[in-house]
């Protein structure tokens, strides 16, 4: 992400910071710090134990904050990454993409119902990785949303969030059977 | 039982009709998954673990067998034509494999893999059933002490040892191990780290962290990556049946793959890399054909390494049904099928479950020689699936992705704990995390605080007990040299290397 191109791993001195590993290796030592607050919220029990039940949980934090420390100082001494995968920039477009089609999932989901919602994400998914042509994706898309719904829905006989396209495939097929019935 | 009966057992377990059909469906899907890129047996497990609430133990482990075995097929044919090893340990097949592909060689090098792994699976498949017993009637003299010991020593190679940085590899073992203490502590019935939502008070699922690191991080990351990464399929050239030439280069390698990757494999520590890699270097060293080598492809360089793969993968079966051990990210998830069956694997578990662990064991040879025909006669519609255009793969990826967990639970917590931990993954494979230490730290990380505990209760408090019990002494100290002997040595050789500055 840094476009620090004259960076030499070996002067380790000289070398600027890495701008996104020590995002990173700050976000690794902020989680360890809110494990350790959590870890002493944690009520220690009255019920009788050789160890209790924070112990375990202040090691987690505390080796999250040791292992977080040492990536902010490599990050500090110009990162970890080699020359070459720090040269690639992310799509950011593309997984602007993906992303937004994540977000959209989880809005859509629960009113829409596990088809609709998933053509919706299988079209920015697709989107991100460059196709353009949205009608296409979104009739396979479809497709295969259905079939993996009827997959589950009938074989392991798991309701996965129904909608209005589910619950009309649904009454297609009761009615299919009872007029099949019937005859 | 030793290991002749048990296989008697087995094969009566595994040859009825339907588990003959779990077999078939695993071995299937497992190539598939293996031959498309960015899928792995770990994220298929994961989505296929709701299946343990439908059907019997012995149908799951044999299709999850299946799945487990059928990845290493398929995913040798992805390396050799299209040069993007799916995971660490088919690099070394893809770097000679591929270069074979653009000779013309395709056929012989899928063949010679596809054959290869046969051999490794069938050697390495033999080796846990004989050896299995033999580890059984060790371990059942194990302790919690010495267990939390194994553990450790798993930790520690599985993450600061296998990978490419011990300190970003420990990170990574730490996040798991916390993710893993989320919800109720079993012991004192205190809530940890729920931070009041309710829905966490039976811990993060593993299926959601599982398919969040695998399937959601794994297509952002592509998704960051697709634009510059232009990946060519090599047309499948060259007969797959091997001359009388290439079947004498290759069986040497086979055979000597197998000895590298089921013993390493087999180790409490695991990790295929190290036999792969062994395997290629020896086999660069004995062959005759040493200009073939990085130039037009050598075939000893892909029949060995692939053979090492494949005996380290059935290798690594060993400490997980022995032991209860897993040192690999699908080992890990298959340890937690046992655990949503209510089945604890470890020394037990072969006098409690024999027809279950015998016909795991049994259907990987019927596996095995499924798997030869499946990616030899039907290797062109293995090829055809390579050809699913990237955009249509990942969107159905992540489509079923979201089935498998929010599909499931109904949860929304789930799924947006899927997508955020999905958004961690791409961090980390972006800043050079390994991802498998957060799986393994996560189920095992839980099962080493109760062997803890155990331990400390027995020895009423005293801490000394890890280190005056000569076994779990011997596997501690094994573990920190791990760590600490390879820095001492990078420090040594700095420390030279600034003395003299060779220029």
């Amino acid at each position: 992400m840094t476009g620090d191109g004259g960076s030499n791993r070996r002067g380790a001195a000289e070398a600027a910071p890495a701008t996104g590993d020590l995002l990173v290796a700050l976000g690794v030592v902020g989680l360890a710090a809110v494990v350790l607050w959590q870890a002493w919220a944690i009520p220690v029990s009255p019920i009788y134990a050789k160890v209790g039940p924070t112990l375990v949980p202040i090691m987690a934090g505390l080796g999250l904050l040791v292992f977080g420390a040492a990536l902010v100082v490599s990050a500090l001494r110009g990162g970890w990454q080699p020359k070459d995968e720090k040269a690639i920039t992310p799509d950011r477009l593309a997984l602007g993409w993906v992303l937004g089609g994540l977000a959209l999932n989880v809005l859509t989901i629960g009113p829409l119902g596990f088809t609709l919602a998933s053509v919706l994400l299988f079209v920015c998914v697709t989107r991100g990785f460059g196709s353009r042509q949205p009608l296409r994706d979104a009739a396979i898309g479809a497709t295969f949303a259905l079939v993996a719904y009827l997959g589950f829905a009938k074989t392991l006989n798991i309701n996965i969030g129904a909608g209005l396209i589910e619950n009309g495939i649904e009454w297609l097929i009761a009615t299919f059977k009872t007029g099949w019935r019937g005859r | 039982m030793d290991g002749f009966n048990g296989l008697i057992t087995g094969f009566g377990v595994a040859l009825t009709p339907m588990n003959l059909l779990w077999c078939l469906v695993g071995t299937t899907l497992g190539t598939a998954i293996g031959v498309l890129p960015g899928l792995g047996p770990a994220l298929t497990i994961a989505l296929l673990l709701p299946i343990t609430f439908k059907v019997e133990p012995q149908a799951a482990f044999i299709l999850f067998a299946g799945i487990y075995y059928g990845a290493m097929y398929g995913g040798s044919t992805t390396s050799i034509l299209l040069n993007t090893p799916g995971e660490s340990a088919s690099i070394v097949t893809s770097m000679e494999g591929n270069k074979m592909a653009r000779n013309g060689r395709a056929g012989a090098a899928l063949a010679t893999a596809a054959i290869g792994s046969f051999v490794a699976g069938t050697i390495g498949t033999l080796g846990i059933a004989f050896l299995a017993p033999v580890v059984v009637d060790w371990a059942l003299k194990f302790g919690p002490a010495e267990y939390f010991a194994l553990m450790i020593l798993a930790f520690t190679t599985v993450s600061a040892v296998l990978g490419s940085s011990a300190v970003r590899g420990l990170a990574a073992l730490f996040f798991g191990i916390w993710l893993g203490l989320i919800g109720i502590d079993l012991q004192t019935g205190q809530a940890r780290f729920t931070f009041g939502v309710q829905e966490l008070f039976d811990g993060i699922n593993v299926i959601v962290v599982a398919v969040g690191l695998f399937a959601v991080g794994e297509t952002l990351y592509n998704a960051a990556t697709y634009r510059n990464s232009e990946t060519k399929i090599t047309p499948l050239k060259g007969s797959l049946m091997m001359t009388k030439l290439e079947w004498k280069r290759s069986i040497g390698p086979w055979l000597r793959g197998t000895a590298f990757g089921f013993p390493i494999g087999a180790m409490p520590a695991g990790g295929a890399e190290i036999p792969t890699f062994l395997s290629y270097y020896t086999e660069k060293k004995l062959t005759k054909y040493p200009e073939e080598f990085g130039t037009t492809g050598a075939i000893e360089g892909v029949a060995g390494p692939e053979a090492a793969n494949n005996a380290s993968a059935a290798g690594v079966l060993v400490p997980m049904l022995t032991l209860g051990l897993p040192t690999s990210a699908t080992a890990a998830i298959m340890l937690s099928a046992f655990q949503s069956y209510g089945i604890n694997p470890g020394p037990l578990l072969l006098q409690t479950q024999p027809a279950l662990v015998w016909g795991l064991i049994a259907s990987l040879f019927i596996g095995n020689v499924m798997l030869l025909v499946l990616n030899l006669p039907l290797i062109g519609l293995w090829v055809k699936m390579l050809q699913i255009p990237a955009p249509l793969l990942y969107a159905g990826i992540l489509v079923f992705a979201t089935i498998g967990t929010y599909g499931i639970s109904q949860s929304y917590i789930d799924l947006i704990l899927l997508y955020v931990v999905g958004i961690i993954g791409y961090l980390m494979r972006r800043y050079d995390f390994p991802t498998a230490p957060v799986i393994i730290g996560m189920i095992l990380g839980p099962l080493a605080e109760q062997n803890f505990r155990q331990a400390m209760t027995i020895s009423a408090g005293d801490w000394t007990v890890f280190f005056t019990r000569p076994l779990s002494l011997i596997i501690i100290i094994i573990a920190l040299s791990l760590v600490v002997v390879p820095k001492i040595y990078a420090m040594a050789k700095e420390s030279q290397r600034r003395q003299n500055p060779a220029r």
